[in-house]
């Protein structure tokens, strides 16, 4: 689009791993109706950590309670042996269920929570106005779906259960150290605090380097999608070396980036794991010496000495408290990035949604003995109704009149583009805008249908102020064809249909016949059938807005804007369309933009534009005899000679 | 497949291979430092010695710093030979690219080439550090903590033998019955990008239709089929995690009830049968086995995801040229005359009708023609064989009186300046863009080719002049500004031919015809071909060239045609009804 220099783009970018405050508890408000569910995980995780931590004290019990006093028995009786395995073994049948129960559980609390958010994000994004789609690359908007929605799904399915489980471990084996030992777990929670800040620096160094990483990746990923984009002219231009070469600089940049950021994160575990050797080691030597020694012990249960069994259950206990701690450090880049992520998906749902203050609305009428009675079926009988505030209801038949009374409007409220225009277009009537590239031509076209709102003046359709038609009832009496031209994938029936979705078969090949495009649908492998894909890529520029017409046509408004509409047919075919158009246009009032004087020349009123003010107006005789800008236009085709 | 990929490595093989050998290392280390546990609570605890104790910490702790060294050192070159790797792949992958021809890259679309380049190396690179990393390491794991146990215990270490298994069918069964729903999960997430991206190009069309409830209705069903798949794939997955837990715990039972007892036999004396600090060491090594069955799953996993990837990658790797220059390349082009004999064209062998039939056609050096005809005549075709853009299919292009296939390609596109008609500018400044034709040219030059494109006047109302910031695609500037930029930027190549492929139908016809004017004073010698829509742009040429159906339908002057040729005088008269123009 044309008026696409906006700041927007060129204002920094937060930072890639930063997110809003706030996000956290935002991003739960898309989980609540999971509550409860997120309750009973919460406890499963807590049972199965329970499950785990009670499996490393289970030894302790096992040599202390079982082992020792048979050792030595001439005929050990096992049967309080087997009753201890038996407990033991319904408690691990209990945290294998709970652990399949919880992962089970988070993974429709995470899809669903996704899906949720994907959902609502896309219905939000529908609702924004044209602005925000004209001020931002769909590169961007393309990302929270792809990206952010992507980290988003990772850290919520395995990122958070991994690090609640890991934490509830750590906790769970520090509560049973304590059980154990009082002296020597508050020995380990010191070690802990001196592995924590090993492990901070750690993934500090490591999260800088990845947010580096995303930023050189972007840059890269950037580079590669313009370039391969504009191949063909890379090519024309003999350019491959050149675009190699930056290439290059991008991908080393991205390489050393990268390199870093996994070194990080891969040598963090391994760093955790061997000091939680070395701690064994240590509590080793302490609680061994101190076992030996046999210094009272203080534990939660009470002053005991250290018994072998406890030394061992401790040691266990010690792995099952530090390996979590690696985990957790593990996901943490992770959640930052995922949680910015969310952030991002959160401002787009933040951004204000189009206004619609309309309160008259299109409705289908039947006309009885002179007066207009609203009704439920399809009349094809159209009427605008506005209901007043003292609770009549005033009927206007739908005629397709449209007025502009002193508008002014601007892109930017500083920079006013169109100035003081007036016109009236009466039903039927087919009005024309002609002028240079940036006159401004588009521009109104964007006012009829409230894409922009003016900033100054009043535009009417069939005497009602648009701003009091609900947006929906305004486009759905308004056709449009643009230059550019978007197909959808789907058949070229379902795209035809498109502009009236309960239209029949019959009424969209009519439409197509109307347009001239029966003809070359009919030679496509499987005529209306056909699918199209990427945009209709199949088809040429010209075919594609032969469809768009006849998508138009379906839509069977009072009043069509027709913006470049045929730029992309040769003459020769227009001239085959042009009688199709007419057709079109018949009985309907049109505004046509178009750069082809001979497109415009049979309209009723010609408007030329020049810096957003209409500088002329008349029809095409007047015009030429006046022999002003218009004239001059006209004969420039001819200056040559 | 591997072996092509692996052919991207090149110098970062010493740490690819390296890699491996630091975590066999690291796990062997793993697997001894247990041991070394039992024997400081067998020998050490249990016996109430503490020199034995302080004499096994000690190795610990050196087995310890070793293993850590190892790990870091395994951590490091994985991350180095990962991210290396993937930047040589890319390199590759740009680079072959840069070699393809117009219709390598039809072949594949952008798009795709682009996925290729971005998605699918990021994945093939995870694939391959987690490959380098555990790939060896877990079946090492296994292997080590197997014979680690069967010494200890063989009787017991049958558990293992019993369990395994066990696990690892279960694992098997779990991936083949996701591998499926991922596949199709995944081909569902193009689907939804694409319905977003569809929806982002055509908002305008959406929303005059009022189709915003249609189009999320759209959204929804894709999205809720995400969620069906990807819930019913992850629900499986989930049975992963509590299967390891229960094969782990039951293993331990069965070693507490069975080693319990050993131990009551033996008299907790390791010299006899098994101690307690084994049993330990024996749970140990469960988890150890356990754990790396685990990550083997998880490896294939990756393996199936970025299979699909690999394939990709190769596909593009593996793709040549099918433009090459000769053996000994003409390197002179010697004036801008165009021959075409008896050329045929298809743009894929297998399409069953020639896209261009027969061709034959002369143009002087320093001639203007002109091409008009209608949608799919094969206009753009018909150029574009001229700086060979496209091969013919049969017959010969010649240029300077040589066959285009004879000369070195650069040389020749260098002297054939095309303006296609999907024009593109790039990021960067208006001079930057205009340096793409001649990267030494110089600010006058600029200024100079700009004037003939008739683009100087409006670049100088820029706040920013020449420096203005072209954005990606240049959307900041309009179609008209865009094409006149276009247009000196093929100038600014000074080449021997110009061609125009409809690059001023958005500029209006005043200055259209001043642009004509400026090449006709300016550039005499040049060759120069316009394709036109609009009959005014080409009147004045030398020759007009009015193509119909991939044929020649005629050629000659304006006059001429006018009189002798129905279609040239159809598109005329379409453009100039009513007559006003024969006052003029």
């Amino acid at each position: 689009m044309k008026h696409n220099t906006d700041n927007h783009k060129a204002a920094p970018k937060r930072p890639k791993h930063r997110f809003k405050p706030g996000t956290i508890k935002r991003l739960y408000s898309y989980m609540a109706e999971y509550k409860y569910r997120l309750i009973v995980v919460f406890l499963c995780i807590l049972i199965s950590a329970s499950a785990s931590a009670a499996s490393s004290l289970f030894l302790r019990t096992l040599i202390d309670d079982y082992i020792t006093p048979l050792l030595g028995q001439a005929n050990p009786v096992y049967a309080s042996l087997a009753r201890a395995v038996m407990s033991i073994g319904a408690v691990y049948l209990i945290g294998v269920s709970a652990t399949l129960f919880y992962n089970r559980t988070m993974v429709i609390i995470g899809q669903g929570t996704l899906k949720k958010i994907r959902d609502r994000m896309f219905e939000h994004m529908q609702a924004l106005p044209i602005r925000h789609f004209d001020t931002h690359t769909h590169g961007d908007l393309m990302s929270h779906y792809t990206n952010d929605t992507d980290t988003l799904r990772q850290a919520i399915s395995q990122s958070l259960p991994q690090m609640l489980s890991s934490m509830f471990t750590v906790i769970a084996a520090f509560v049973s150290m304590l059980y154990l030992s009082v002296g020597l777990a508050l020995f380990v929670a010191l070690f802990a605090v001196v592995l924590l800040k090993v492990i901070r620096v750690l993934v500090g160094r490591s999260g800088s380097y990845f947010v580096k990483q995303q930023a050189s990746l972007g840059d890269l990923n950037g580079y590669i999608e313009e370039m391969i984009n504009g191949q063909k002219v890379v090519k024309v231009f003999c350019y491959e070396d050149s675009a190699a070469k930056a290439f290059d600089v991008k991908n080393e940049a991205l390489c050393d980036s990268a390199t870093e950021a996994n070194k990080y994160g891969n040598i963090t575990m391994p760093i955790v794991g061997n000091l939680g050797y070395m701690l064994y080691v240590i509590i080793a030597i302490i609680g061994g010496a101190a076992g030996i020694a046999g210094v009272p012990n203080l534990s939660l249960t009470g002053v005991n000495t250290l018994t072998i069994g406890t030394i061992v259950s401790f040691l266990t206990l010690s792995r099952a408290f530090i390996n979590p701690i690696g985990q957790i450090s593990m996901q943490f880049n992770m959640v930052v990035m995922a949680l910015a992520g969310a952030s991002r998906i959160f401002e787009l749902m933040d951004e204000p949604v189009e206004q619609d203050n309309g309160h008259v609305t299109l409705v289908n009428v039947r006309e009885e003995s002179g007066v207009i009675h609203e009704c439920e079926e399809k009349t094809d009988i159209w009427a605008w109704k506005h209901p007043h505030s003292d609770g009549t209801v005033l009927y206007t038949p739908l005629k397709g009149e449209i007025r502009f009374f002193d508008v002014d409007f601007g892109y930017e409220a500083n920079k006013i583009v169109l100035h003081n225009i007036s016109l009236y277009a009466k039903p039927g009537q087919k009005v024309a805008f002609v002028g240079a590239t940036g006159a401004g031509k588009t521009t109104i076209t964007n006012l009829i249908n409230r894409f922009y709102d003016i900033a100054d003046g009043k535009i009417q359709y069939d005497g009602v102020n648009i701003n009091k038609i609900k947006k929906a009832d305004l486009r759905r009496s308004l056709g449009i064809v643009l230059q550019d031209v978007n197909l959808f994938t789907g058949t070229v029936l379902d795209n035809i249909r498109y502009g009236k979705l309960d239209a029949t078969d019959e009424a969209c090949i009519e439409a197509a016949k109307l347009a001239n495009a029966d003809g070359f649908i009919r030679m496509l492998p499987q005529g209306y059938h056909t699918v199209l894909k990427g945009d209709g890529s199949g088809l040429s520029q010209g075919q594609r807005q032969l469809i768009s017409i006849a998508r138009a046509a379906v839509a069977d408004p009072p009043v069509m804007i027709l913006d470049e509409a045929t730029s992309s047919i040769d003459t020769r075919t227009e001239a085959i369309v042009q009688a199709g158009m007419d057709a079109l246009m018949k009985g309907r009032t049109v505004f046509v933009i178009a750069h082809r004087l001979s497109t415009v020349q049979n309209a009723d009123v010609i408007m030329v534009l020049e810096h957003g003010r209409i500088v002329e107006r008349g029809n095409h005789d007047q015009l030429i005899a006046e022999k002003g800008r218009y004239y001059q236009l006209y004969t420039g085709v001819f200056e040559l000679e | 497949m591997i072996r092509k990929l692996l052919a991207s490595v090149r110098e970062y093989k010493k740490d690819m291979i390296l890699a491996p050998v630091y975590v066999t290392l690291e796990s062997v280390l793993e697997i001894i430092i247990p041991t070394l546990m039992a024997f400081l609570i067998d020998n050490g605890i249990n016996q109430k010695d503490m020199t034995y104790v302080w004499k096994i910490g000690l190795i610990l702790v050196v087995c310890a710093v070793f293993s850590l060294i190892t790990g870091v050192l395994a951590g490091r070159s994985a991350a180095i030979a990962s991210a290396g790797f993937a930047k040589n792949l890319r390199h590759d992958m740009f680079y072959n690219v840069q070699k393809f021809s117009f219709s390598n890259i039809d072949k594949f679309s952008s798009a795709s080439i682009i996925t290729r380049l971005t998605t699918d190396i990021t994945n093939v690179q995870n694939a391959f550090q987690m490959m380098v990393r555990l790939a060896v390491r877990a079946p090492m794991m296994i292997i080590f903590a197997l014979i680690f146990s069967f010494r200890i215990d063989a009787k017991l270490s049958l558990i293992f033998l019993g369990v395994i298994p066990v696990l690892g069918l279960g694992l098997w069964l779990i991936m083949s019955n996701v591998h499926p729903i991922f596949v199709r999960v995944f081909r569902t997430y193009d689907k939804l990008n694409s319905v977003v991206q569809e929806n982002l190009r055509g908002i305008r069309v959406v929303k005059s239709y009022n189709r915003e409830a249609f189009e999320v209705e759209k959204f929804k069903d894709i999205s809720k089929s995400i969620f069906e798949d990807f819930s019913k794939a992850e629900k499986r997955l989930a049975f992963n995690m509590p299967m390891l837990q229960f094969c782990l715990y039951g293993s331990m039972l069965m070693l507490s009830w069975f080693g319990a007892k050993a131990i009551v036999a033996s008299g907790n004396n390791a010299a006899i049968g098994l101690s307690t600090g084994e049993l330990a060491s024996l749970i140990t090594y469960t988890m150890q086995i356990l754990m790396s069955l685990m990550m083997l799953s998880m490896i294939f996993v990756m393996i199936i995801i970025s299979r699909a990837s690999v394939e990709r990658i190769v596909e593009v790797l593996d793709e040549e040229s099918d433009l090459k220059n000769n053996d000994a390349p003409i390197r002179d082009v010697k004036d801008g005359s165009i021959v075409f004999d008896d050329v045929s064209f298809a743009y894929t062998a297998s399409a069953d009708k020639m896209v261009l039939n027969h061709i034959d056609l002369t143009i002087q050096s320093g001639e203007t023609i002109g091409i008009v005809g209608g949608t799919g005549s094969a206009k753009s075709s018909l150029v574009q064989l001229i700086s060979r853009l496209y091969d013919a299919t049969s017959g010969s292009v010649k240029v300077g009186g040589v066959d285009v296939r004879d000369y070195d390609i650069e040389s020749l596109r260098n002297q054939v300046a095309v303006v296609l008609q999907k024009n593109i500018l790039f990021s960067g400044s208006i001079k930057q863009n205009l340096r793409w034709g001649n990267e030494k040219a110089t600010d006058e030059e600029l200024i100079k080719a700009s004037q003939l494109a008739q683009a100087d006047d409006f670049i100088r109302e820029f706040p920013d002049q020449y420096d203005t910031y072209i954005e990606q695609g240049g959307t900041n500037v309009s179609g008209g500004q865009r094409q006149r930029l276009c247009i000196a930027r093929a100038l600014l190549k000074q080449p021997k031919i110009l061609i125009l492929d409809d690059s001023t139908s958005a500029v209006d016809t005043k200055t259209d015809s001043l642009i004509r004017q400026a090449f006709r004073e300016n550039i005499p010698d040049t060759t120069k071909i316009i394709i036109a829509q609009r009959i005014a742009s080409v009147q004045d040429a030398d020759k007009i060239i009015v193509m119909n159906d991939g044929k020649v339908d005629a050629v000659g002057t304006h006059e001429m045609l006018l009189v002798n040729n129905a279609i040239y005088r159809e598109v005329f008269e379409s453009q100039n009804r009513g007559g006003v123009g024969d006052e003029a």
